[in-house]
């Protein structure tokens, strides 16, 4: 591939676009993910008895469990998010980039 | 504390490295009769897979087709491969023998083991992919030294693979002894002649099925077991809860968190070693290479995560109920003791509750899965190993890309059964070893050394041939030196009383410590190397962000 193809993308104001967009999108969501975790890790370590409050008034099961799985079934979910964005979205971007840097 | 310690050192062990917890745990396992059942869906599984080898092969024409099956995995069936590559046989076993024992604090930590997977979808899949050709290696040296940095790739990426096959073989030795009733040598050879015959002639193609197949197989039978065992408490989590609250040592405290964070600095070196650990696995990034483009490659992560939360879900609800249906049963326990010591060791659990909500039928089922599952990761390791050697090392390194692609081929297939001696050979040497020491060092690597240089290439124009070199070698003493000045080989191997280094688990300072002296040596690099270093950054990141330029799939 060609030095020049390169150049004529990063001179396309839509790469910078592409570029800011996709980064920023993702690093939500990597933030999302890591402060609920590390959220629920400080939880535990510092506030072990939250985690040990019944999910209602009499039930044995505490309210860790449903924290555990929403924090599993949403960083699940965002994963999904991203791809729909990055496959739908971003990529028509892309490719709009890549035909008009090839053309 | 030093119960604490134990703790994450076995979880860690019975998470990361596939069988390796069972080894630990099961020290010298009794050999048991022969399993007929077990063998015999074994052996339908082999033979399939046979099958889909013999296939393969004749689909295995190239360099790409071996290496990475001409890109021409879809994504789906590449989050399968993944989820199958991740879930390990410890996984099933370990997991839910962790749940079984310290309730809540079990699946807490198997969140850890799943949140590194959409960050790897988020900030490396797509560049991943758009990168490398067919090694970790192609992306760490893609605009550095080819010389240089590709052979420390390539070496961090052997290193890796040896140890992991170390883990691998010892674990599967004892737990096919355990399962099956077959002799521990016998047990090594027929995982290593088996893994020899689906890579070399086979090769990724026949990785990907052996592993996607598993994946399925371990799905299907982790969901018939959550059937099963819930239809013994009319289908209700809390009413398992309360029962299990009734019946275990630890009554009601099983329901909150314990001794998971008493010692939060291992902890969270453990939780940094698995997430950044898990990215710098040869195996696993030599997966994103077998997708046709970045978009498949996402979609892949997406699959994978979903197929390995749900597992371990289902995992960890089965460690609750077996508390119940296995903790209360004097059958699985020596003697009758039910406060003695469980049949087979403290890892087997969820095969018990197999064998008392299944029958012996459903436990043959599931542990020829468990046998499936390791050699689907010995298969993957094997191909990420002969890959370094054949391509960096070979090809591209002693050759300078002046190999055709016959030798190559042949250079590969010949590492490939090198790789399987080897293994082999070492299963067999550290039989009677601790080897828990092993998964730390191999996680410590990956998460020090490949993965410092990895992300830093992808994101950092200022890294230089010369920071790389010194961050990647900073990350690989430290991770080495840290583990054996710890307690799993500074005490328990080499027989000292006091360990130098209070943590299991290196991570939490090797890994700094490599993004420094990377940062360092490349802030204060002035060579001329380092101008051509940086000078590369521009094309290659056009080329990590929009795929142009990037490998395609071969067609057949």
């Amino acid at each position: 591939m060609s030095a020049d193809i390169y150049k004529k993308v990063r001179a396309n104001p839509k790469f910078a676009e592409l570029e800011g967009k996709r980064s920023r999108f993702a690093l939500m969501l990597t933030a999302i993910v890591m402060v609920s975790y590390y959220g629920m890790m400080a939880l535990v370590a510092f506030a072990p008895d939250a985690l040990r409050t019944p999910i209602s008034s009499g039930a044995t099961l505490t309210i860790g469990v449903p924290i555990g799985a929403v924090i599993i079934i949403g960083s699940w979910l965002l994963t999904g998010w991203f791809v729909h964005r990055a496959n739908g979205e971003f990529d028509s971007l892309n490719n709009e980039i890549i035909r008009e840097a090839t053309k | 504390m030093i119960t604490r310690k134990h703790l994450l050192g076995a979880l860690l062990l019975s998470l990361a490295g596939a069988a390796a917890f069972a080894a630990d745990a099961i020290g010298a396992v009794q050999k048991q009769p022969l399993n007929m059942t077990a063998i015999g869906m074994f052996f339908v599984f082999v033979m399939s897979t046979m099958g889909i080898t013999y296939w393969a092969a004749s689909r295995t024409k190239s360099t790409a087709d071996f290496y990475t099956a001409g890109g021409g995995i879809t994504g789906f069936q590449n989050g399968l491969a993944i989820a199958g590559d991740y879930m390990s046989a410890a996984t099933l076993l370990g997991l839910s023998a962790m749940t079984f024992s310290k309730g809540l604090d079990g699946f807490i930590y198997a969140i850890g083991f799943f949140v590194g997977w959409p960050v790897i979808l988020f900030l490396m899949a797509e560049r991943l992919r758009n990168l490398g050709k067919f090694t970790f290696a192609d992306i760490a040296s893609y605009r550095l030294d080819q010389g240089t940095i590709r052979t420390f790739a390539a070496f961090g990426s052997l290193t890796v693979v040896c140890f992991y096959l170390i883990v691998q073989m010892v674990g599967a030795g004892q737990l096919i002894k355990l399962l099956f009733g077959l002799d521990y040598a016998t047990a090594v050879v027929v995982v290593g002649v088996l893994m020899v015959v689906y890579v070399t002639f086979g090769g990724m193609i026949a990785t990907t099925w052996v592993q996607i197949i598993k994946a399925c197989l371990m799905l299907f039978g982790g969901t018939v077991l959550l059937f099963l065992s819930l239809s013994q408490f009319g289908f209700s989590l809390e009413t398992a809860a309360q029962k299990a609250v009734a019946v275990h040592k630890d009554g009601i405290k099983l329901m909150g968190t314990g001794t998971l964070m008493a010692d939060p600095i291992t902890a969270v070196s453990l939780s940094l070693g698995l997430v950044f650990g898990t990215a710098g696995l040869p195996h696993i990034m030599m997966r994103f290479f077998t997708v046709p483009n970045a978009k498949e490659a996402r979609k892949s992560v997406f699959v994978a995560s979903g197929c390995i939360g749900y597992f371990f879900m289902v995992v960890c609800a089965l460690g609750l109920m077996a508390i119940v249906i296995v903790g209360t049963n004097p059958e699985y326990y020596e003697g009758g003791n039910i406060a003695g010591k469980m049949l087979g060791g403290g890892n087997m659990p969820v095969m018990h509750l197999a064998k008392a909500v299944g029958g012996n039928l459903f436990l043959g089922f599931m542990s020829a899965v468990a046998f499936a599952t390791i050699l689907a990761v010995v298969s993957g390791l094997a191909l990420a190993g002969a890959s370094s050697i054949a391509h960096d090392i070979y090809a591209r390194v002693i050759r300078k890309g002046t190999a055709s692609e016959t030798e190559e081929m042949r250079v590969s297939k010949f590492a490939t059964v090198g790789l399987g001696v080897v293994a082999v050979l070492l299963g067999i040497l550290f039989e009677k070893q601790n080897i828990a020491f092993l998964v730390g060092l191999t996680f410590g690597i990956a998460a020090s050394a490949n993965f410092p240089i990895l992300i830093l290439s992808m994101y950092w124009r200022g890294l230089t041939t010369r920071g790389a070199l010194l961050g990647g070698l900073a990350g690989l003493v430290s991770a080495v030196t840290f583990v054996v000045l710890s307690k799993a080989v500074w005490v328990v191997v080499l027989g000292n009383k006091e360990a130098l280094f209070p943590y299991e688990q290196p991570a939490l300072f090797s890994m700094p410590l490599a993004f420094f002296c990377t940062w360092l040596f490349s802030v204060t690099d002035s060579s001329a190397r380092a101008t051509t270093d940086k000078a590369g950054f521009d094309d290659q990141y056009v080329r990590s962000q929009t795929g142009i330029g990037a490998a395609s799939a071969s067609s057949h």
